[in-house]
């Protein structure tokens, strides 16, 4: 499918019961696509809910109104209200997501978190590990600290660990949430070269990027996320 | 992934007397799938876990299970000895208290040697090799394998208990407050080998927490309860970064952050 993933209409509100039940619009009427080889940036200022649509995106967060289509193992399946085993199931092939956070796991080491997401399809662990070094040597993490759990490591340390991890396999879709925020100029190249060989090979990338420079260097297309303020649509 | 569920549940209430235990619970759980109950004491979880593990009869509702033979069966219409057949082969069961899953007074090997002779093992050199393989497995020093569990540590006990359940190659394996009494280290341990041996083993598993924490390390799915009834459930890490009910927000507002 030239169209790997498709937005529409899609809106999405929290209802805050420790407060009263107010009720907080976040977006409306989302619609975008994104074709394979594309990255296509959302823009616009902090709070105006490009995090959330991501999350929306991966299944993290609930959806409203509206369908998010993807094309997975043959079939088109619409995350917005897919059974949480699909969900899994096109995580595990399909769909890939770099967190701005690194979720440690006590005692797992950054070589093997890197590696997990290729274990669990099947690459027999020698090999995957292999492939996660070769991540992580082009990261420039120093090589002391892959057999180490990353609860120590520092931000962007972390945050290396994590982009080797979302970068290691060839899901057809990639979620970003500012895997460059804080690296040093170096390695911000080196992820906006991993961005450019992720799109040659027809991957599909949907990112928020707050640095402009790296915007620049890997937007096809800028979604300006402030289009989709509900309150625009309950005028 | 397999298209077929290893346990059916539908509409299963228990009732004391005109007090609630659980009330209405249906869900399906498939093979390598784990599933976490949360909720806070007396919100019914338990009463959940011993209906689905035979050990309560349910008041009414129906539990379906997938036997090795490919046939669904009752387990309300099983008889007692099949039961308990299921509970030590295809099942296991990890208590909070681990003297309540282990035999104290007999040695480590044993413990976990009686599991395979309950299905027949009788070849001793056998039995040993699985049972000092599954020590290293649980990170028990072979050096152990003759000393009684009572000389454990509760960390250790709680290794050995899951040792005991798992040598039988179970499919299914049922959790109660597996982290409950250990200190934050130790349960890290024990988390961390948990996980790996369910992804490892492709075991399905219902593990009962009041830890938010142990269920978003552990599980795929989730289920919340309170009064009794299934208030909120779906993908783990839904239910935990985005809480429709009321309660589901009340709980997660609650943790601690570090």
């Amino acid at each position: 499918m030239a169209t790997p993933l498709v937005v529409s209409e899609v809106a999405k509100s929290f209802t805050m019961h420790l407060r009263d039940g107010v009720r907080l619009p976040v977006v409306a009427n989302v619609s975008f696509s994104v074709k394979a080889g594309e990255c296509v940036v959302l823009g616009g200022p902090s709070g105006v809910g490009k995090s959330s649509i991501l999350k929306m995106l991966y299944g993290n967060y609930g959806v409203d109104e509206g369908q998010i289509l993807m094309e997975h193992d043959g079939r088109l399946v619409n995350l917005a209200d897919a059974e949480p085993r699909t969900v899994l199931e096109v995580r595990r092939t399909t769909l890939g997501y770099v967190s701005q956070f690194l979720r440690v796991v006590p005692r797992v080491s950054a070589l093997d978190i890197v590696a997990e997401p290729l274990q669990a399809r099947g690459v027999v662990a020698q090999e995957a590990r292999e492939r996660a070094a070769q991540l992580l040597a082009k990261l420039n993490l120093p090589k002391e600290l892959w057999p180490l759990p990353p609860a120590t490591f520092s931000g962007g340390e972390q945050q290396r660990v994590n982009i080797a991890r979302g970068f290691i396999t060839d899901h057809r879709i990639l979620l970003l949430d500012e895997p460059t925020a804080s690296l040093d100029a170096k390695n911000r190249a080196v992820v906006v070269e991993m961005i450019a060989e992720k799109k040659a090979q027809g991957t599909a990338l949907v990112g928020i990027f707050h640095d402009e420079e790296v915007r620049d260097a890997v937007a096809d297309r800028i979604i300006d996320v402030s289009e989709f303020s509900p309150r625009r649509h309950a005028a | 992934m397999s298209a077929v569920p290893l346990l059916k549940v539908k509409d299963v209430s228990k009732f004391y007397g005109s007090r609630i235990g659980c009330r209405s619970v249906s869900f399906v759980l498939y093979p390598g799938e784990v599933l976490a109950v949360v909720g806070e004491s007396g919100s019914g979880k338990t009463t959940l876990l011993s209906c689905l593990s035979t050990r309560l009869m349910p008041s009414s509702g129906i539990i379906e299970y997938h036997m090795r033979d490919g046939q669904y069966r009752d387990l309300a219409h099983m008889g007692e000895a099949e039961r308990r057949f299921l509970m030590r082969t295809d099942w296991g069961f990890v208590h909070q208290n681990p003297a309540d899953g282990l035999r104290m007074t007999v040695s480590a090997g044993a413990n976990v040697g009686e599991r395979l002779m309950a299905v027949g093992d009788r070849h001793y050199g056998n039995i040993r090799a699985s049972a000092s393989d599954w020590l290293r497995r649980v990170e028990i020093g072979e050096d152990r394998i003759d000393d009684q569990p009572r000389t454990f540590s509760g960390g250790m006990r709680q290794r050995l208990q899951i040792a005991r359940n798992l040598v039988t190659s179970p499919r299914l394996v049922f959790m109660d407050e597996p982290t409950g009494g250990l200190d934050v280290s130790v349960q890290a341990r024990l988390l961390d080998l948990v996980r790996g041996l369910v992804h490892d083993l492709g075991l399905a598993a219902v593990i009962v927490t009041h830890d938010l924490a142990v269920a978003r390390l552990l599980s795929h799915r989730m289920m919340v309860m309170k009064d009794g009834t299934v208030i909120e459930q779906g993908l783990t890490d839904r239910v935990l970064d985005d809480p429709r009910e009321p309660y589901t927000q009340l709980l997660v507002s609650s943790i601690l952050q570090v």
